[in-house]
């Protein structure tokens, strides 16, 4: 069964295993996790629990948003999303979800948004090559040619546009530790987003069809 | 580095190694594992850089083995390495001895420090 938690990319360190083998991990920080709503299949037409990680400050939430952490008996959530496929009973509204739903060894989905790089050109959006600089070659950083004449552009032509900040999920991720009393969890090798961004931790889908 | 990283490496970060710079001369004990056996190798040299801070932190030992220059990196912190000694303290200018590479026999000794 699929389980998650909300949380927080601190920042990448470096562990020792028990067998002295150093490991790059990335931190995550997950402060108990709020189930703000259980979706049923009766009510909502499929089968969720949604998550509210880190509370925002009064005067940023509006009515709505209010009323909806009222009924999990909460103050509103600044990162909300949902989890599906996960065992319901075991959620009830109001309750918490801690770093101890996962252990070591568990392997997940990590999804956040990558970082933001603004507008970039294609040698560092799509990682084209440049011309040569000199002997008048007159192709220096250019995107190069639109293909044959058929008076548009081919669709998913490579051009220069905005980077990042997109919603980026790195699969298959190894949890390498947990530390319960400070709501941390020590992800193996790199996830998606700058530092502080907020991020979703998911069993693997890919790997739970693995075990099977 | 976020104060939260700090606390979560600081069990690992040792405090038995001995405090060397660069142009030190150290034997590293390291523990090698052959199967089931156990047995320290060691591993003298100049200590010709340190790196970094935290559980992150390396040094750099070269030594001459039968004539060949060989570097080996460790980390600080690293529970395989038994105990450091330091053998003796060099007289150096510089915190990156890159220049003893350059060098062999004579020129690439170290003056002793008393320190």
């Amino acid at each position: 069964m699929t389980k998650g938690i909300l949380g927080r990319k601190v920042g990448m360190t470096q562990i020792f295993t028990k067998d002295g083998v150093l490991v790059p991990v990335t931190v995550v920080e997950a402060t108990p996790n709020v189930v703000m709503q259980v979706k049923t299949v009766e009510s909502d037409g499929y089968e969720a629990v949604q998550l509210g990680y880190q509370d925002k400050r009064e005067v940023l939430s509006n009515k709505p948003e209010k009323g909806h952490a009222d009924k999990a008996k909460t103050s509103p959530k600044r990162f909300i999303r949902e989890i599906r496929g996960v065992e319901l009973k075991d959620y009830e509204v109001g309750s918490e979800v801690t770093v101890d739903t996962f252990k070591e060894g568990d392997v997940v989905n990590v999804t956040g948004t990558s970082r933001g790089h603004g507008y970039q050109g294609n040698i560092k959006r799509w990682g084209q090559s440049r011309g040569p600089e000199t002997h008048g070659s007159r192709y220096h950083r250019i995107p190069g040619s639109m293909g044959s004449i058929i008076n548009r552009v081919p669709k998913g032509k490579r051009l220069p546009g905005h980077m990042g900040m997109k919603k980026v999920t790195i699969e298959n991720l190894v949890i390498e530790k947990v530390v319960a009393d400070k709501n941390v969890l020590m992800i193996k090798g790199n996830v998606p987003g700058a530092k502080n961004s907020l991020i979703v931790v998911k069993t693997a889908s890919k790997a739970v069809k693995a075990d099977k | 580095m976020d104060p939260l990283i700090q606390e979560l490496t600081k069990e690992q970060i040792r405090d038995d190694i001995p405090a060397f710079r660069a142009g030190d001369t150290v034997t590293v004990h390291v523990r090698v594992v052959e199967g089931t056996h156990e047995r320290i190798q060691l591993f003298e040299g100049v200590v010709i850089k340190k790196k970094g801070t935290g559980i992150g932190a390396t040094y750099t030992v070269r030594k001459i083995a039968s004539g060949v220059g060989v570097e080996r990196t460790f980390p600080v912190n690293d529970p395989r390495v038994a105990k450091v000694e330091v053998k003796r303290h060099g007289r150096v200018r510089r915190a990156k001895l890159y220049y003893l590479r350059e060098r062999h026999g004579k020129s690439a000794r170290i003056a002793e420090a008393r320190r």
